[in-house]
């Protein structure tokens, strides 16, 4: 419990970032001095308020952005399938139904589709949609266009699932229930996770640990170990005393961070 | 209920045709119009049947270059919207040529064109330049369009450029690329026209718009309002055609085709 020191005694780290920097090439500095390591089987969140850098942080661990300065090492090989990526926005293809925006990860990999039939099954059975193999997105909800995104995250089985605010722009209810099946999804396949938030009580309620930011320039400010392990954790753990105490020490870190700015 | 739909649909400007054509036909008979003014409406049909030996023929012939036209248009403006968003230097060093071969008025590079090639090519390379712009630039509009996160999301998967294209870039522009194809089929029959009426062409080659110039030196009024029609009819059946494919294409998931049934 409390603020901790970055512990490099636990094995596995499956991303590691030491002092790395990010300048684009306008000048601005997105990212500063940034150490931090993705363990294997955890549940990593980046809080902060908008524009310090977690996204960032995130296409770097993704390789889709490469750091200016410091060094980043990945103790996985960075190939097909190995990352999953989940946006904020669903990010489907419109024209393919549910079947072929799941399948796509797998038949960019060569795999046909009749082989790619039975993980797509399971996954979608795994995100409550078997139902709607069929359909196209514009007739799914924001939810399960959203469920539809995790699944093709999860259908190539990453050992690393990237999150960039994926539940942002959903209503409370959806937002709540799909937090929960992320936590029963994550306890199931054991994949680690790193998820960008801007919500303390996300934060606090999907991870295992959480590293508070602050902007100009992005940087990480604090480090907070949720003890309690995700995998006992169900919706009653939103009302223990234990969670609103992780809740106001993210809060407090927040404001210490960015005093005068809003998370 | 679809059908209730469709005749909900085509009701409307159904009826303001047959109102036009009604006065029409009124106004003709009673203010006793002589036909080599105006011919009546009835005049016309009647023309359409009793001279189809000649006029369908050519109604063949303008169809004919329309479609070979606008499906080179259709190659030609895909393949270059493609070599656009492949390269930036072609891009900014054949643009500004079709730029200009669009800007330029097809009846004055007609002319031209009926120098150097025999007159049915001419007429088709007319046709094909006024289609070929719109096709051209609404594809490369599609595929520079194409969403920032799944291209992220494909280059993170390690997808080829090929299959970026084949799965992403295309069917991502499938709706601009239709809309150009819509307007392309318009203008691919305005571009027949504007040539076969420059290009003079007689005989067995002759199109509708040879048949109305005919028609005018004869004093055929009646013939060049039926070949006016039916040129009319060539381009609304062209426009439903490319409007159907559209529309089945998109149905399913494009805001374009799903607002035609509201």
């Amino acid at each position: 419990m409390g603020l901790a020191m970055l512990d490099t005694t636990r094995p596995r780290a499956l991303v590691t970032l030491h002092d790395v920097g990010k300048v684009y090439a306008t000048g601005t500095v997105a990212l500063a001095n940034i150490d931090l390591e993705v363990r294997s089987g955890e549940i990593l969140t980046l809080l902060g308020p908008s524009g310090c850098g977690k996204s960032t942080i995130l296409r770097l661990v993704a390789g889709l952005d490469t750091p200016t300065s410091g060094v980043l090492s990945r103790n996985h090989a960075n190939v097909r399938g190995t990352v999953g990526f989940v946006f904020q926005d669903p990010t489907l293809m419109p024209w393919a139904d549910v079947f072929d925006n799941i399948y796509l990860p797998l038949r960019l990999q060569g795999q046909s589709r009749n082989k790619a039939a039975p993980a797509i099954a399971d996954v979608l059975e795994r995100v409550g949609l078997a139902r709607f193999v069929k359909a196209f997105p514009r007739e799914l909800s924001g939810g399960m266009r959203m469920r539809v995104s995790i699944a093709r995250a999860l259908v190539s089985r990453p050992r690393l699932l990237l999150m960039d605010e994926p539940f942002a722009a959903l209503d409370e209810i959806t937002r709540f229930r799909l937090d929960d099946d992320l936590v029963a999804l994550q306890a199931e396949l054991g994949t680690t996770i790193v998820f960008v938030t801007h919500s303390v009580f996300e934060s606090v309620y999907l991870s295992s640990r959480i590293h508070v930011m602050a902007a100009h320039p992005g940087r990480i400010t604090a480090e907070i170990e949720i003890d309690t392990p995700s995998i006992r954790r169900g919706r009653e753990f939103r009302t223990t005393p234990a969670y609103l105490h992780y809740c106001r020490q993210a809060s407090d870190a927040l404001q210490r961070a960015a005093p005068g700015e809003d998370a | 209920m679809a059908l209730l739909a469709l005749v909900r649909r085509l009701a409307p400007p159904a009826l303001v045709f047959t109102a036009l054509l009604g006065t029409w036909e009124a106004f003709v008979r009673l203010a006793e119009v002589p036909s080599f003014v105006l011919p009546a409406p009835s005049l016309v049909a009647a023309t359409l049947v009793a001279d189809r030996a000649t006029l369908l023929p050519a109604l063949l012939v303008t169809l004919k270059i329309t479609g070979f036209a606008l499906a080179a248009a259709v190659v030609g403006g895909v393949g270059l919207a493609i070599l656009f968003s492949r390269s930036r230097w072609i891009e900014r060093s054949v643009l500004p040529l079709a730029i200009v071969l669009q800007v330029t008025p097809i009846v004055a590079i007609a002319p031209l064109l009926l120098v150097y090639l025999d007159p049915s090519t001419a007429v088709l390379v007319c046709a094909f330049l006024v289609a070929f712009f719109p096709i051209l630039s609404n594809t490369a509009l599609g595929l520079a369009s194409t969403d920032r996160n799944l291209l992220d999301l494909f280059r993170l998967y390690g997808a080829s450029r090929l299959q970026t294209l084949r799965l992403l870039r295309l069917p991502g522009a499938l709706p601009h690329f239709l809309g150009g194809v819509r307007i392309g089929g318009g203008l691919a029959l305005i571009g027949a026209i504007a040539a076969e009426l420059a290009a003079g062409a007689a005989g067995k080659g002759a199109g509708l718009a040879f048949r109305i110039v005919e028609a005018g030196y004869r004093l055929n009024i009646p013939r060049m309002f039926a070949a006016l029609a039916l040129i009319s009819l060539l381009g609304i059946a062209i426009f439903s055609a490319l409007a159907l494919l559209s529309n089945r294409v998109l149905r399913r998931w494009h805001d374009s085709a799903l607002d035609q049934d509201k």
